[in-house]
């Protein structure tokens, strides 16, 4: 049996804060800078989406459906996308119809919310979900999250929503003797199929590729494939995982990166051990070895393989912890403006730029940080954060005094909250919540469920009325 | 009566409160029909010269030999070492400074004639612009006539000094700051030395305030009898404050400031953590920046009240104005300042004010609230009162405004002359 090779490449681009200023707080909701987040996009777009791309298509071209690539790309980046470079959103689309691409699900804004959220877990992951489907036709089911973040538990919650497997680092301390190059399953419902990221092979790509200090400087296609053929014959599957910007950003192109992997597949293919496939095909041909345990959340970052980069310090824990509170809040005012603003917020990026990890090590930064000091982007984003909390505040107590005016609803909402309060707490809205549940229909996994319907509907609609009268008129 | 006064910053182009200060008692000064002579380091042009001719060291051309320079050096044989060193700066950075100029042997300077030309400001060269500055303020001495002699803190002290010589005039020194004011225990003995020189060598020392005049008798010895307290005031004309409405449903509680030891920042935070937990509904406000910024956003991220505590970075200008227009209430808990002239501003925007005993300020307010800066209960009940009992707000807010607009440089240019006479007689 051939063993497997799985690429999987991730998309993510933030929406760029502003600088907000004590003066903006409950003055102005315009939080965004959409010049930086357009520059950087474009950036991006020009030196990685676009050259890669074309090597991906161009592969396929050449091997058909013996290629396979995994791509994850969020919501967030999708809808940059769809308002500043519809090219670059096309290509990728052209890339899901030659059937070689898999896409996978992810939190829909790069959040890290789902470590103290579960519903907004699922409700991101579905929101996602439906993305995917609407722009690239398929609908995901395999699952990675935010920096590869996985544990036992978090693993059991996305298996309930119906997902088939889960992608994250294969972390030494996790596996100790085990080896990553096999498929797991979750340690709580096996039928949840884990992937491990083989850290070695991938980061000889991701990170020292460019690296003319390594002693394997430079490495080619021959001797690529040559390593991946050093692999145990009694393994079966290797996981190459990495950033997009990888190609062309972090390896500029004349380091050769995109000869590189233009020319790897051929190497691959001519040994002839190896087959590429994408998560959903290897979880149907290999079987699931050994259940994998990881009771705290690794993932794919710095040497720990942990979260400290997102929430080491204190300055990322009250940021993260005041986000998060107002998960409640923000889901009961059901607001579609507060509820956009409420998942940008969550992108894990505005915590990694307050890390004061990379005051003693700089090496292998995905962005140039753009905010002058970790202190700086503290404060700005508490800034955002404190405005955001005045509006959140604004539309609850508005909904709540108008629900007690309402007759229907004001006797289950007694004994919970009150019209004199003027601040309520989120453990009073819970209450709330779960009191008036099957009336105001509040739970978010049916909402999105029921949105998605909606939505669906509607962009069917828009597909049936066709377009050619306005074909018509352009001729 | 014509006075030579030496300064280091006069307005528009200042760094603190000292720039501040001059304009408004040379301004008084002028309507007692006192001739000044205002001497600077850099002046740009741009500054009121209506209190009389402001003389601009950068511009003195300098005779071309070397004799004047050695008999300039024969003159100050007293002059301390030379090190890099900065004023109004913490301990930290200083380090930073002195190990970057380690080994720099004293800077002797020798000068071929021309102009110098001076920074203004405080940089790591300061002490051989303090030189330099003494040494073009022996030219100044010597080519103009003047009665009496008027050095504003440490910087122009040598100046003084070397001009008295010359002259043989009396000299004054203003003192607007000490050593202990702006580094506590740790103080810089170089400063030290050279503060105390110039109150030595002076025939009267005018204090900012009586916490300064004690200061001054016991922790640099000076005759108590020469040492005079006169208090500072505030100009508020031709400043116009800016309409401006406060947005936030918020109470906000505001600290301004440069965020150093000196200003006790860290004790705002205590009594705001103190504060927060019972009135949700306060937003604190620490406007400005410092060596110890960083320190106090990890101690609010610490006790997690981010979300109810901004940080403003420096503010200038306007921006100013529109943060006293937010404010509720305004909190300067400073450790030691001699005088302390923004809680005047404050109060004249109508903002209650919070003052710590250990400022000179709380020596001419009568409506303000004070407390210890180290007693952070006693701070959280004045705010938590101030933002909880609206009686109060608005006691002080009246009083305190009237208070404020009472105060004016023309009392204290009247005593400023007075010490003039009496040193001239």
């Amino acid at each position: 049996m051939k063993k497997s090779l799985c690429f999987y490449f991730q998309i993510h681009l933030p929406f760029q804060f502003r600088r907000f200023r004590f003066f903006d707080i409950g003055n102005s909701h315009e939080y965004y800078d959409d010049f930086n987040t357009r520059t950087a996009l474009q950036k991006a777009a020009e030196q990685c989406y676009l050259p890669m791309n074309k090597v991906l298509s161009d592969i396929i071209k050449e091997y058909g459906q013996q290629f396979k690539v995994a791509l994850s790309i969020t919501g967030e980046t999708i809808e940059q996308l769809e308002m500043y470079a519809p090219q670059v959103l096309k290509s990728f689309q052209e890339l899901a119809n030659t059937g070689s691409v898999e896409f996978l699900c992810e939190t829909y804004s790069h959040s890290l919310a789902f470590l103290k959220d579960e519903h907004e877990l699922d409700r991101q992951l579905l929101k996602q979900a439906e993305t995917i489907k609407k722009y690239f036709g398929q609908y995901p089911q395999t699952v990675r999250l935010t920096g590869l973040i996985y544990s036992d538990q978090i693993g059991e919650r996305i298996a309930k929503l119906g997902f088939k497997a889960m992608i994250t680092e294969g972390a030494k301390h996790v596996l100790g003797w085990k080896s990553p190059n096999y498929l797991y399953n979750n340690a709580c419902n096996s039928d949840l199929k884990i992937l491990l990221r083989n850290f070695h092979l991938s980061d000889d790509i991701a990170y020292r590729f460019s690296d003319r200090s390594w002693d394997q400087w430079p490495v080619t296609g021959e001797k690529f494939s040559e390593w991946l053929h050093e692999v145990d014959k009694h393994e079966e599957v290797v996981n190459l995982f990495m950033d997009y910007l990888t190609f062309g950003e972090r390896h500029t192109k004349g380091s050769g990166i995109f000869e590189f992997m233009r020319y790897l597949p051929q190497e691959i293919l001519k040994r002839g051990d190896f087959e590429f496939q994408t998560p959903s095909e290897i979880i149907k041909k290999h079987d699931a070895k050994a259940p994998v345990h990881v009771p705290y959340p690794i993932s794919w970052s710095e040497e720990e393989r942990d979260l400290s980069i997102w929430l080491g310090n204190d300055l990322q824990n009250d940021a993260f912890n005041s986000l998060c509170e107002l998960g409640v809040k923000v889901s009961f005012a059901n607001d579609e403006e507060l509820t956009r603003d409420w998942e940008r917020l969550q992108d894990s990026d505005n915590f990694y730029y307050m890390g004061t990890k990379w005051l003693t090590d700089g090496s292998t930064r995905r962005f140039r940080n753009v905010y002058s000091s970790p202190y700086d982007a503290y404060i700005n984003y508490m800034n955002v954060l404190s405005d955001f909390i005045l509006r959140v505040e604004e539309i609850v107590n508005l909904k709540i005094k108008d629900l007690l005016g309402n007759k229907k609803y004001a006797g289950k909402l007694e004994g919970i909250v009150s019209l004199s309060q003027d601040r309520y707490t989120p453990l009073q809205i819970k209450k709330a919540v779960e009191a008036l549940k099957e009336e105001l229909n509040l739970d978010p996994v049916q909402r999105s469920e029921k949105a998605a319907k909606t939505k669906k509907s509607i962009t069917e609609d828009v597909k049936k009325t066709p377009k050619k009268p306005t074909k018509a008129k352009n001729k | 009566m014509k006075v030579l006064m030496f300064g280091w910053e006069f307005p528009p182009h200042i760094s603190g409160g000292l720039g501040t200060a001059c304009y408004g008692l040379t301004k008084g000064l002028v309507q007692q029909d006192v001739e000044i002579l205002f001497v600077m380091p850099r002046a740009s042009g741009d500054e009121d010269g209506s209190i009389g001719r402001i003389i601009n060291a950068s511009d003195v051309n300098m005779p071309d030999s070397i004799s004047s320079t050695d008999s300039f050096w024969s003159n100050i044989s007293f002059l301390p070492v030379d090190s890099g060193l900065i004023p109004y700066l913490g301990w930290e950075e200083y380090a930073h400074i002195a190990q970057i100029s380690q080994g720099s042997e004293r800077t002797n300077f020798t000068h071929l004639g021309g102009k110098f030309t001076f920074s203004g400001k405080y940089g790591a060269n300061l002490m051989e612009e303090v030189m330099r500055y003494a040494y073009i303020a022996s030219k100044i001495a010597a080519e103009n006539e003047f009665d009496v002699i008027h050095a504003h803190d440490w910087l122009t002290y040598l100046a003084g000094i070397v001009a008295k010589r010359i002259s043989g005039k009396p000299l004054v020194v203003h003192v607007h700051a000490t050593e202990f004011d702006r580094s506590g225990e740790n103080v810089n003995r170089t400063v030290y030395d050279l503060e105390r020189m110039g109150m030595e060598h002076a025939d009267s020392v005018i204090t900012v305030s009586n916490l300064t005049r004690d200061i001054v008798i016991n922790r640099y010895g000076i005759n108590k009898n020469k040492v005079v307290t006169v208090h500072n005031a505030v100009d508020f004309s031709g400043k116009e404050t800016v309409a401006s409405q406060k947005v936030l449903k918020e109470k906000v509680i505001t600290f301004l400031g440069r965020i150093t030891f000196q200003k006790g920042p860290e004790y705002f935070i205590e009594a705001a953590y103190k504060v927060s937990k019972v009135c949700p509904n306060v937003r604190f406000v620490m406007a400005g920046s410092g060596d110890m910024m960083n320190k106090m956003v990890r101690r609010v991220a610490k006790l997690r009240m981010g979300t109810k505590f901004t940080f403003t970075g420096f503010l200038t200008g306007d921006d100013v104005h529109k943060m006293y227009a937010q404010s509720d209430v305004y909190v300067m808990p400073s450790v030691s300042e001699p005088f302390g002239i923004s809680p005047l501003e404050a109060m004249r925007m109508g903002v209650p004010t919070i003052i710590s005993k250990q400022s000179g300020v709380s020596e001419v307010l009568k409506h303000a609230i004070k407390v210890n800066f180290w007693d952070i209960n006693a701070l959280a009940d004045a705010m938590y009162g101030l933002v909880t009992y609206p009686t109060l707000a608005t006691a002080l807010q009246g009083e305190g405004t009237a208070e404020v607009n009472a105060l004016n440089w023309d009392d204290s240019a009247n005593r400023v002359k007075a010490v003039y006479e009496s040193v001239m007689a």
